[in-house]
């Protein structure tokens, strides 16, 4: 097999009422055998994939977020934020969930998973890819 | 130049699915390769032989089928997907316990695993995805 590729999974929509973002998850889950270098963007609505505090009992659908803070130990730990998609829909970054993850390369330090970036810094994240998944 | 194609919308709801045919025909036709197409999330049911679309409207999994027959191409449709939408073939429909004659993946596609998706992410020059 070929040398490692960069692979960037583009979420672009809200956790629940779609299956977009649960599928999306499975992928990673899957692509995170592989050793590429893996990374996820959240962008639109796909933002509230990674709000704090989700209850899906009423839904009667699996609260699948805490997966996401599982991820480190996968090796996937860039998480880039798109900042104007979360103040357009009134959110912040303490309305998120914090991801973290231990660095293997210093000392297994614990650092955030989280990456806030604005919309001009997504395109260039997005431009440095291999093979963009957008779901 | 080696494409893959992902199809992530069922037929017919979507264009997603007609746009990833008419590209993949075209780039074919002009001496491209294309690794693999993977169908995943609805499009997971673009692989089944029960649709019966109007006489005078396209038959978009015969589409497929048909191009999958003349190029040699590799359909494959993801399972865990697959599952949740009732797209079966004979062994996974018999593993179920679904009975005889459950199976309804159409011809020239096969069922397999997500590895599937991102090996041809990785062996492709580009993967394109078609959704909404």
């Amino acid at each position: 097999m070929s040398e490692a590729k960069k692979f960037l999974y583009v979420n672009r929509r809200a956790p629940y009422g779609t299956i977009y973002a649960l599928e999306s998850l499975e992928v990673v889950l899957i692509g995170a055998a592989f050793d590429q270098a893996v990374s996820l963007a959240f962008i639109d609505d796909g933002v509230f994939q990674l709000a704090k505090g989700q209850d899906t009992k009423g839904l009667g659908v699996k609260n699948f977020s805490p997966t996401f803070r599982a991820l480190g130990d996968y090796g996937v730990t860039k998480f880039y934020v798109e900042k104007e998609s979360l103040a357009e829909r009134g959110l912040s970054e303490d309305d998120l969930m914090p991801i973290t993850y231990e660095d293997e390369n210093d000392g297994f330090a614990e650092k955030p998973s989280l990456i806030f970036v604005d919309r001009a810094e997504m395109a260039r994240v997005m431009r440095d890819q291999d093979v963009v998944l957008s779901f | 130049m080696k494409l893959s194609i992902l199809v992530n919308e069922g037929p017919y709801t979507h264009q997603a699915s007609d746009s990833a045919y008419q590209f993949t025909k075209a780039a074919l036709e002009k001496g491209n390769e294309i690794f693999r197409v993977f169908f995943y999330n609805d499009g997971v049911n673009n692989g089944t032989r029960l649709t019966v679309p109007p006489q005078d409207d396209r038959n978009i999994q015969k589409n497929w089928s048909e191009l999958a027959d003349k190029y040699k191409l590799d359909l494959v449709v993801c399972i865990a997907a697959a599952q949740r939408r009732g797209i079966l073939d004979e062994g996974e429909a018999k593993r179920h316990g679904k009975g005889e004659g459950a199976a309804n993946i159409a011809p020239g596609f096969r069922i397999s695993g997500l590895g599937q998706l991102i090996e041809a992410g990785i062996e492709a020059d580009r993967l394109v995805v078609f959704g909404d």
